[in-house]
Parts: structure tokens; C-alpha cells; sequence
């Protein structure tokens, strides 16, 4: 792909059209975490968050997200600056990480519905697992993307003239990091 | 020709109108407080509408025909805009807003149903697709035809059991939607003695066309005449005839599948305990079937119990297969219940 | 597979070539040919409701048919026909307004169309997918309105396949919306020829960009309402489930959340189309253009102020509703400021009443209808009166009909001639456009009598006993009227691409840059990238530089690709097996789908 245009606005425009889509993704967001607050201490019956959520667990999870963030960073920092190495190890550490969160997230729902909670157990449990579901569906598919990035770097195809692909997948990545902390900060913290 | 064919659809449209009626569901033609409100708002606003109307219409018109291009004319000058004009008409309907919207405020809040002092209170509640109405105070329960005094306050409470309905009986005012998990509520004094037309406003299924509604609002006389013949309790089995008691057999009967015993859904007060269907302790009394899907008598009724999804389409009360016999036996047994 | 040729536009022909094409000019016609066949299907589907209606106790149709035919005539009406009729002209004129070769995105755009073709085949296979599915009649279409209002959507008292189509349909026609959203915004802010400045663009396309930033900001919603609705559907979730504690009102929050900003989804466009034809044929430039841009940014901006008004009758309390009549009465003023600038385009100007004029003037004329009887229900008692009930319908219609259809009708007669290169008969434009205004407002203007007078809209039958057998013939007289307007407009068309009278360049006299180049364009569009130098290129006394007829250097030209094509069947195959609940299914819909997009993302492709 060439980037031989010269745009009106002077930004490129996959980065734009990225921005765009993280806009109407808020959207998403907004409208699924607003559903979780309208039905907040609406179930009918248990068990409510207070009686399940594992506060520890999760920030552990929480800071383990944020710490891919940071790997992010040095990642499109190495690419940019055309460091094979570094970039081939802070991409893998971006996506182990991102399967770390995977991994508790998995650890968590699995718990949940050993102690009762399903998706269709209460309104607790359907807007709980609708929330975190599609943020970790999010991670996964970001997950992919790091992991083709890093298949593109072995194939020696992610030099310098592409940091702009790793600076989009960044974006993504950033944002839904936002998200969780959003979210851990709305279901977790806030009871 | 735009004129005229103006001409010739308003003339259409009058002729339509004037060839319909007597319109019994019209919204224009209040016979409650609570529409009376909203029909003396509703023309405040219609005649600013009629008077915007003209004046764009008028515009509109007069600029096609003045400014019609002319073979030789010069050509336009090139205006790009005139900052006073378009404030002008930015503010011009600001202010009409305001002349609509300070009414408009006041008559939410007359119409907002909160029950007037020494209101009769009525639960209603929606099902698919028929109305159940309970009078608390009165110890009524009762389907499809509200029954309210003239002059009296009376409030209801609505809710569904189901899906949403929305209740609407146009004379006497607006429409409030009924909503399992919430209560609305509609209060209005109806003014004048008579039967008014009503149905369920809100798409709710397959019959909703057939989810019609009835209020009968009666003169004080007539009110207490009606609160007493449906607390009297009905005839009890040994004094019917021998008809209508073979009805009451057959009314009673458990068949096969049980679902389709008239009793699994039906409450006749001292006989049966059912609450899938309307209750018909005193089904003579009404003169309608169905909500208003038939007329409540001899063959409305036998229609009626020979295959209800034909009459009403998607029906909860399924076609049961019952011989012309016990039709005719419960016919005459169900209207003894009066 | 880029080319760097100058091919004529038509060199590049045959079946294949249209299903790779990622030009914008060949995606907007498959855009508009697409939306017209679904335009004609939800047309039949009025029809069969006006003549189910034409009389009391009529039983042409079923209930339960019924229910079908005004579900998807809605469905349709909005989703398949309106939107995507509008998204043809994006398509096609905006990258010619802004002076670009092409979208930003040739593939997503290509891909947009797609999963609208297949989206909208997925919703229609619903009327003859009943035996495939072991339905027990042929027709199993969406049977709960086209704002399908929960509970009466959940498999307690929808069990049927009919609701499954509508919320997988949705959410696979909101995926197209999206990518399509993305894709004009980005065109719009960065594929802008040197000197096009923001307040350089030419109104529609303007309008496009409001109209795109309330897609991608609006479709969201509705889809978490539909997954919402899936999951209680497919997986027994309790979002609508008041037995477990929901609220059914959550549904007709996200759903008028979307809802409204979709109204001024499906109106802007045509607006912006009024903007373009008005001044072309009045010889004068728009009166306050500027105006009427911001106006448009406010009536999009303020559109997600408004959704309660949808639900005055559902009990919210006082306040609320105060305060949702105010912001609605709010919009009625960039509404009016909009017309008023219109006419005063036309003030003192040299009127040439063409097809496109007129339909621009029926839209004023129209609207006006619909905006004063919008204002009457945006007061919350006179709603209560007239919501769901015939005055609506008579509403939806002129700002839909009225408003929305005839500037897409405006559209088609007025770059007609720059799409195919000929001229429309205006003998017969002006037979369609008459036909279709006398038979408009035969049916739609009786139906404010009809609603005042006491029938709900979505009723099947109605009784003698309402006095309103007369009014309803009319309204069925006037449909049939709509419907023979329309035959006229597809025996134009069919007229005019075999016989019509070449265009050229520019046949209007219009300002705008698309009429800079030939009819049709060439592939490249522009031989040379103009250089803006005003807001009117054609009418300015500063003459842009000439577009020469050959471009002086070769022009590359991007390539066609089959991997949008693919992507959006496997979104198809997706949909198909949850309909289906056939797991294997979905995961082959998905797998195509991640091949195809992985194949796009590494296929060389040059834009």
C-alpha cells in the first residue's frame, strides 16, 4: 500500500477512518455499559455482583492489560526506529499479555458459572457477560491482529515505512484498554 | 393547474369526510375533561400550522409563478444571503414555538393522569388480546367494557400482562400505553351519559385489530344499577333451566386436552377459578364478545365458541371442537349470566 | 492489479467486472439499481395494504399476512430503499463534488454494498423461506413492526423465524451502514481537491457528511438493542424479560436513539439534494449557504436530543416530557430557517421547471406538510392523540414520501444525465412527477383525518361503525396513483438509455464540479486534479483552470478485487447459520470471513 497522497487534512487516512471507527465504538460501548447501569441492582434474584466479583483477581487482570499498553508503546517505538529485535519481542509481549487478560477473563467466567452465574441466571449475569464478553471478544480479535503483526515482522515485511500499521493496531489496542478500565471501574469498583 | 388540483383533492377529501360518520372513535369530539384539554391545545396549534401553511404555500406559489424564467430576461443578480432576513426567520418561529410550547406545558401537567380527589380507581390490565378491569373499591372484575359514573373522577391504573397495549378511548381523551412492569395511568371526568368507542393503540400481535374496548359511562342511576347486578351473585346451577343447565355442565366439563375446559381459563364466581381469560361471572350483562369482536348475542356467541381463531385471528382460546348441542347449552347458559 | 491506463469508462465490461468493481461510480449504480428493485417490493407491499384497507371488514390478506406486509413496507422502506437510494448519489456524486478519483476506501465501499445486497436478500428470502424451514406457511417475514418493540419480539410471543430474520437482517444491513460511514467521512475530510475548502463544498455533499456522522455514531445503538434481542432470542438472556426484572422500555430508548438521528439519516440527503437542484435551476446561488450547512449540523446535532418524543404515551412523567417537547419544537426552527433560504434562492431568480425542479418543489411544498403536523405531535397531549394512529402514518409519509423519495427523485432527473450520459424525457418526468404528487397526496392527506378520527395505524380490519370506509378508498385510490407514477418513471429510464438525448458535459447550466467532465465520467474522473478556487466553479468570475478531455499523463486507475464480494457472503453465511442455529454454519460464514479479509489486507492493491 502506498501512502503517495497528499490528503486535504495532511492525516492518513486508514489512521482517520481508525479514529472514526473508535468514535462509533464508544458508541458501543456507551450503549452496553449504560444497560449495565440501568439494570444495576435490578435482578430479581442472586447472585449480585457483591456476592461474586473477585475485586484482587481482577485488578490483577486490570494491571496486566495496562502493562500491554505499555508494551504497545515500546513496540511501535521499535518498529518505528526499524529495531527488528525489540519490535518482534514488545509485539509478542503485547499479545501474550492480551491472552494473559484472555486467560482470567476465561478463569472468571468459568468461576462465575460454577458458583451460578450464567448469562441467563439474572440481569446481573446477562449484562455482566454481554459487557465483558464483547470487550473481551475486542481483545481477542486484537490479540490476532498483534499476532499477524508479528508474522508480518518474522516475514521481514514490518520495517520502518510500516509503523503506520502497527501505530493503527496501537490505537485499537490503547482503546480497548480504555475500555476495560471503564468497565473494571463500573462493575468492579463501583458496587 | 397546481391550483386547481388543489381544488379538486381538497373538495375530494371534504366529500370523503362528509360522506363518513358518525365517527365514534373521533378525537375531535371530546366528551371528557381530559380531551376536551388536549383538543382545545391541539386546535391552538392547528391554527398556527394553517397560518404557517399559507404563508409558505403562498410564498412558494407566488415565487413560481413571478419568478418563471422569462426568454430574453436578464440574467439574476447574485445574491448570496442578507443576514437580517435570516435572523428573522430564525426568530419569527422561535416565537410561535414559544406561543405553542407554553400551553403545550401546561396541559402535559393537567393530563399527566394523577388522580383527582375522590376518583374512582380502576386496574386495567392488558392481555392478548382483551381488557381486564378491576374495581378495588367496588369489588368488580370485569372485561372489555368499563363501566364508569358521569361526573365522577375515575383513574386508571394500567398494566400488562403480556405484551405492550396502549388504552385509548378517543372521546374521552389520550392514549397511555400499557407496559408489564409499569403502571400508567389515565384520569378523566367524562361529562355526557353514553357508550364510547375505544381500542388498543399499540401493534401487540396478530389480533390487535380485534383488541376494542367499550366505556359505558352511565348516570349516577344507572352506574349503581350496574355496580349492583355485578356484585349479585349468579344464578347458582339448580335454578337454571334445563338448557342453560346443561351449559352449566358443559361449562364445568373437563375435557381433553384439560386446556381446553372452559374453566382452566375462566372464572364464573362460585364455579370455576380460571384467569387466562376474561372473567364471566356476569358475561350476559355485556354486549360484546371477544372485545369487541362480535356482537353478544345468541350467534355472536355460538360463532364465537364454534372456532374463536376464526373470528379472532391467533386467539388464545383455541377451537375446542364443540358439538352444536353444548354450543346452544352454553349459549343460553352464558347468557344467564347477567 | 492496479492499471496505470486511461480507459473509457465503459471498456471495462462483463458480469464479473461489476462484482470486483471497486469503482464508486459503478458501486453507486448497483446502489441505486439495487435500492429501486427493493423500492418497487416495498411499494407492492403498500399496495397490498391500501387495498386490504380500501374497505371495512376487507379480507384480501390475513392478519397475520398483513402484519408481515406492513413490517417489511417499513423495514424496507427505511433500510432497503431510502437509505441506500441516497447512498447511491454518495457514491456516485460526492467524490465528483470534492474533485477526487475515487473514495478513500474502494474496497470497504465495495464491501458496503455487498453486505447491503446480501443483507437485504437475507430479509426478503423471509417470504418464501417458510417450507426450507419447516415453517407451516410459506411467508415467515418480520411480523412486529418495523420498530419491533420488545416484549412482543421475544420467542414467548414471537416464536417464529419472522423476528429472527428482522434482528439478524438489521444487524447485518448496520455493518454495511458503518463501513460505508467510515469510509464518506474519511472521503469527505481527506480526499478534498486542493483549494475545496470545508465551507467550498457543495451542499449535498455537505449533507453527507452530517448524514455520515449520524450512522457511525447511531447504528451502534440499535445494534447492542439487536444483540440485546438476539441473546434473549437465541441464548434465553433477560434483557427484556420483566419477569426477571427488565424493562421494556430499554428497548425504546437504544431503539429511538437510533431511531431518530435515522430520520435525519434518511432526510438530510435529499435536503442537500434540494440545495443542489434549487439554485441550478433558478440560476442563483443558494441563499446563506452557510446557513443552511450549519443548519444542517444543528439538525443533526440536535437530532440526539429528541428520541423521547417517540414516547410521550409510554408514561416517562411530566418533566421528561417537557423537556423532550422542547428540543423537538427546538429543530422545527433549523428546519424552517432551511426552507425559508430556499425560497429565497428561488426569489428573483430565472426558474426553468424541469423534472428535477419540480420534484425539488414538490419536497418544499411536502415538507411543510410534514414538518407543521411534526410540530403538532411534538407537543406531548396532542400526542396522546395522535401517536400511533393514521395522523403518524400521514406524517411519516410527507417527510418520508413527500420529502425523502421526491429528492431522490430531484436527484435521479438532475444527474440522470451525468450518470448514463443521456437526458430524460421530460414529458414523461413531468407525467411521473404530477401522477405521483396528485396520487401523494390522495393517499397520504386523508390519512390525517383518518388517525383524528380514531383508527390506529397496523390494524388489518377495522369496523363500518368508524365512518371511515370513504376516506380509506380515497387513500387506496391515491397509492394505486403512486403506483402507476412509478411505472411511468421505470418507462423514462428504460426510454432514456435506449433513446434520450445526449448530455454532454453540463446540460443544466449548474455551478457545481461535476459538470466540469464528460458524462459519464471516465474511470479516473478527473484528467487533472482540478484546483477549487470557489465555492460555484462554474458560475465564478474566477475561472478555475480547464479539465482537459485526455488526461496528460497516464492515470492509474485502482484495479477491481473480489476478496469485498467474499467477505460479505461469509457475513451472509453468518447470518444464514444463526437463523439456522447451525453452529457448523456460522463458523464456516466466519472462516470465509476471516479469509477474505485477511486476503484483502495483503492483497496489492493501490488506491
Amino acid at each position: 500500500m502506498t501512502h503517495a497522497h497528499v490528503t486535504s487534512t495532511g492525516l492518513d487516512s486508514r489512521k482517520l477512518a481508525f479514529w472514526t471507527f473508535i468514535g462509533s465504538e464508544c458508541l458501543l460501548f456507551g450503549s452496553l455499559i449504560s444497560t449495565y447501569l440501568v439494570y444495576k441492582g435490578r435482578s430479581v434474584r442472586g447472585p449480585t455482583p457483591h456476592e461474586i466479583l473477585n475485586i484482587p483477581v481482577t485488578s490483577v487482570s486490570t494491571f496486566d492489560l495496562l502493562m500491554s499498553s505499555l508494551a504497545m508503546v515500546l513496540a511501535l517505538a521499535a518498529v518505528a526506529r526499524g529495531d527488528r529485535v525489540w519490535a518482534r519481542v514488545w509485539l509478542a509481549a503485547t499479545a501474550f499479555l492480551g491472552l494473559v487478560f484472555l486467560g482470567f477473563q476465561a478463569y472468571e467466567f468459568t468461576s462465575f458459572v460454577h458458583e451460578g452465574l450464567t448469562i441467563t441466571t439474572n440481569l446481573f449475569g446477562s449484562t455482566f457477560f454481554t459487557l465483558t464478553g464483547f470487550h473481551g471478544g475486542h481483545v481477542a480479535v486484537g490479540v490476532v491482529w498483534l499476532l499477524t503483526l508479528l508474522v508480518r515482522s518474522f516475514q521481514g515485511k514490518l520495517g520502518p515505512d510500516k509503523a503506520l500499521n502497527v501505530e493503527i493496531a496501537g490505537l485499537y489496542w490503547h482503546f480497548v484498554d480504555v475500555v476495560w478500565i471503564v468497565i473494571f471501574t463500573v462493575v468492579y469498583l463501583l458496587q | 393547474m397546481r391550483t386547481l388540483t388543489a381544488l379538486a383533492l381538497g373538495a375530494l377529501m371534504l366529500g370523503a369526510v362528509a360522506c363518513g360518520g358518525p365517527y365514534p372513535q373521533s378525537t375531535l369530539d371530546p366528551a371528557a375533561d381530559f380531551g376536551s384539554h388536549i383538543d382545545e391545545l391541539f386546535r391552538w396549534i392547528f391554527w398556527f400550522a394553517v397560518g404557517v401553511f399559507v404563508v409558505v404555500e403562498s410564498l412558494l406559489l407566488f415565487v413560481v409563478v413571478r419568478y418563471r424564467a422569462r426568454p430574453g430576461a436578464p440574467e439574476p443578480e447574485r445574491v448570496h444571503g442578507n443576514t437580517l432576513l435570516e435572523i428573522g426567520w430564525t426568530l419569527v418561529p422561535a416565537v410561535i414555538l414559544i406561543l405553542i410550547a407554553a400551553p403545550t406545558m401546561q396541559t402535559i401537567f393537567r393530563t399527566d393522569g394523577t388522580p383527582p380527589e375522590g376518583a374512582l380507581e380502576v386496574d386495567v390490565i392488558g392481555h392478548q388480546w382483551w381488557w381486564e378491569y378491576n374495581y378495588p373499591e367496588l369489588g368488580i372484575t370485569t372485561a372489555n367494557e368499563l363501566h364508569v359514573p358521569q361526573g365522577r373522577p375515575v383513574s386508571l391504573r394500567l398494566t400488562s400482562r403480556d405484551v405492550i397495549h396502549s388504552f385509548w378511548a378517543p372521546r374521552l381523551g389520550g392514549k397511555r400505553d400499557v407496559i408489564a412492569g409499569r403502571t400508567n395511568r389515565i384520569s378523566f371526568t367524562a361529562d355526557s351519559a353514553g357508550v364510547f368507542l375505544g381500542q388498543c393503540a399499540e401493534f401487540c400481535g396478530e389480533s390487535h385489530a380485534k383488541m376494542g374496548l367499550r366505556v359505558f359511562v352511565d348516570d349516577s342511576v344507572t352506574f349503581t344499577q350496574w355496580v349492583a347486578g355485578q356484585r349479585a351473585a349468579p344464578p347458582s346451577a339448580d335454578t337454571l333451566p334445563d338448557l342453560a343447565r346443561r351449559g352449566w355442565e358443559a361449562f364445568r366439563l373437563i375435557r381433553d386436552p384439560a386446556s381446553n375446559s372452559c374453566i382452566a381459563c375462566h372464572t364464573v364466581q362460585g364455579v370455576s377459578g380460571g384467569v387466562l381469560g376474561p372473567n364471566l361471572t356476569h358475561m350476559g350483562s355485556r354486549s360484546t364478545v371477544a372485545a369487541g369482536a362480535l356482537p353478544n348475542t345468541a350467534e355472536g356467541l355460538a360463532r364465537w365458541l364454534r372456532d374463536p381463531p376464526a373470528e379472532k385471528p391467533g386467539s388464545k382460546m383455541p377451537r375446542i371442537g364443540l358439538t352444536e348441542d353444548e354450543i346452544a347449552a352454553l349459549v343460553a347458559y352464558l347468557q344467564l349470566l347477567r | 492489479m492496479a492499471e496505470h491506463v486511461a480507459p473509457a469508462a465503459g471498456a471495462r465490461s462483463g458480469i464479473w467486472s461489476w462484482i470486483t468493481t471497486t469503482d464508486h461510480k459503478r458501486i453507486g449504480i448497483l446502489y441505486g439499481v439495487t435500492a429501486f428493485v427493493f423500492f418497487l417490493i416495498g411499494g407492492l407491499e403498500a399496495l397490498l395494504i391500501r387495498l386490504q384497507l380500501a374497505s371495512s371488514q376487507n379480507d384480501l390478506v390475513s392478519a397475520e399476512t398483513f402484519n408481515q406486509l406492513f413490517t417489511m413496507h417499513g423495514t424496507t422502506m427505511v433500510f432497503l430503499a431510502v437509505m441506500p437510494l441516497s447512498a447511491a448519489f454518495f457514491n456516485y456524486i460526492v467524490p465528483l463534488q470534492i474533485g477526487a478519483r475515487d473514495v478513500a476506501f474502494p474496497r470497504l465501499n465495495a464491501f458496503s454494498y455487498w453486505v447491503f445486497l446480501f443483507g437485504g436478500l437475507f430479509l426478503n428470502a423471509s417470504f418464501i423461506a417458510g417450507p426450507i424451514l419447516g415453517a407451516d406457511s410459506l411467508s415467515v417475514a418480520p411480523d412486529a413492526g418495523w420498530f419491533g418493540y420488545a416484549n412482543l419480539t421475544s420467542r414467548a410471543y414471537s416464536p417464529g423465524f419472522n423476528v429472527d430474520f428482522w434482528v439478524l437482517g438489521l444487524q447485518v444491513l448496520g455493518i454495511a451502514s458503518l463501513a460505508a460511514g467510515f469510509n464518506f467521512i474519511v472521503t469527505i475530510v481527506n480526499l478534498r481537491a486542493p483549494g475545496m475548502r470545508l465551507m467550498r463544498l457543495p451542499v449535498f455533499t455537505w449533507m453527507t457528511l452530517v448524514t455520515q456522522f449520524l450512522v457511525v455514531t447511531a447504528f451502534p445503538v440499535i445494534t447492542i438493542g439487536l444483540v440485546f434481542l438476539m441473546f434473549d432470542r437465541f441464548f434465553g438472556t433477560n434483557f427484556y424479560q420483566v419477569s426477571a426484572g427488565g424493562d421494556l422500555l430499554l428497548w425504546q430508548h437504544l431503539f429511538w436513539l437510533f431511531g431518530h438521528p435515522e430520520v435525519y439519516i434518511l432526510i438530510l440527503p435529499p435536503m442537500g439534494i434540494v440545495s443542489e437542484v434549487l439554485p441550478t435551476f433558478s440560476r442563483k446561488p443558494l441563499f446563506g449557504y452557510a446557513v443552511v450547512v450549519y443548519s444542517g449540523l444543528l439538525i443533526g446535532v440536535m437530532g440526539w436530543g429528541v428520541w423521547s418524543h417517540h414516547m410521550f404515551s409510554v408514561g416517562l412523567g411530566p418533566i421528561p416530557d417537557s423537556v423532550f417537547a422542547g428540543t423537538t419544537m427546538l429543530i422545527a426552527i433549523p428546519t424552517g430557517v432551511k426552507i425559508f433560504n430556499w425560497l429565497a434562492t428561488m426569489w428573483g431568480g430565472q426558474l426553468r421547471f424541469t423534472t428535477a425542479m419540480l420534484f425539488a418543489l414538490g419536497f418544499i411544498a411536502m415538507f411543510v406538510i410534514g414538518g407543521l403536523s411534526g410540530v403538532m405531535h411534538a407537543s406531548p397531549p396532542a400526542d396522546l392523540q395522535q401517536t400511533d394512529t393514521y395522523f403518524v402514518v400521514a406524517h411519516i409519509h410527507y417527510v418520508l414520501f413527500g420529502g425523502a423519495i421526491q429528492g431522490i427523485f430531484a436527484g435521479i432527473y438532475y444527474w440522470w444525465p451525468k450518470m448514463t450520459g443521456r437526458l430524460m424525457n421530460e414529458r414523461l418526468g413531468k407525467t411521473h412527477f404530477w401522477l405521483g404528487f396528485v396520487g401523494m397526496n390522495l393517499a397520504f392527506f386523508p390519512m390525517h383525518f383518518i388517525g383524528l378520527l380514531g383508527m390506529p395505524r397496523r390494524i388489518y380490519t377495522y369496523g363500518p361503525e368508524l365512518g371511515l370506509d370513504s376516506l380509506n378508498l380515497v387513500s387506496t385510490i391515491g397509492a394505486l396513483l403512486i403506483g402507476v407514477s412509478i411505472l411511468v418513471f421505470a418507462a423514462n429510464a428504460w426510454w432514456s438509455l435506449r433513446h434520450g438525448e445526449t448530455a454532454g458535459n453540463d446540460p443544466w447550466g449548474a455551478p457545481s464540479l461535476e459538470w466540469t467532465i464528460s458524462s459519464p465520467p471516465p474511470a479516473y474522473n478527473f484528467s487533472v486534479i482540478p484546483e477549487v478556487v470557489s465555492r460555484l466553479p462554474r458560475w465564478s468570475r474566477t475561472q478555475m483552470r480547464a479539465i482537459p478531455d485526455v488526461p496528460p499523463e497516464p492515470v492509474h486507475v485502482p484495479g477491481g478485487s473480489f476478496w469485498p464480494v467474499i467477505a460479505a457472503l461469509g457475513i451472509g453465511v453468518l447470518a444464514t447459520g444463526a437463523l439456522l442455529h447451525t453452529l457448523w454454519v456460522v463458523l464456516a460464514g466466519a472462516a470465509v470471513l476471516v479469509v477474505a479479509i485477511y486476503a484483502w489486507a495483503f492483497e496489492p492493491f493501490e488506491v
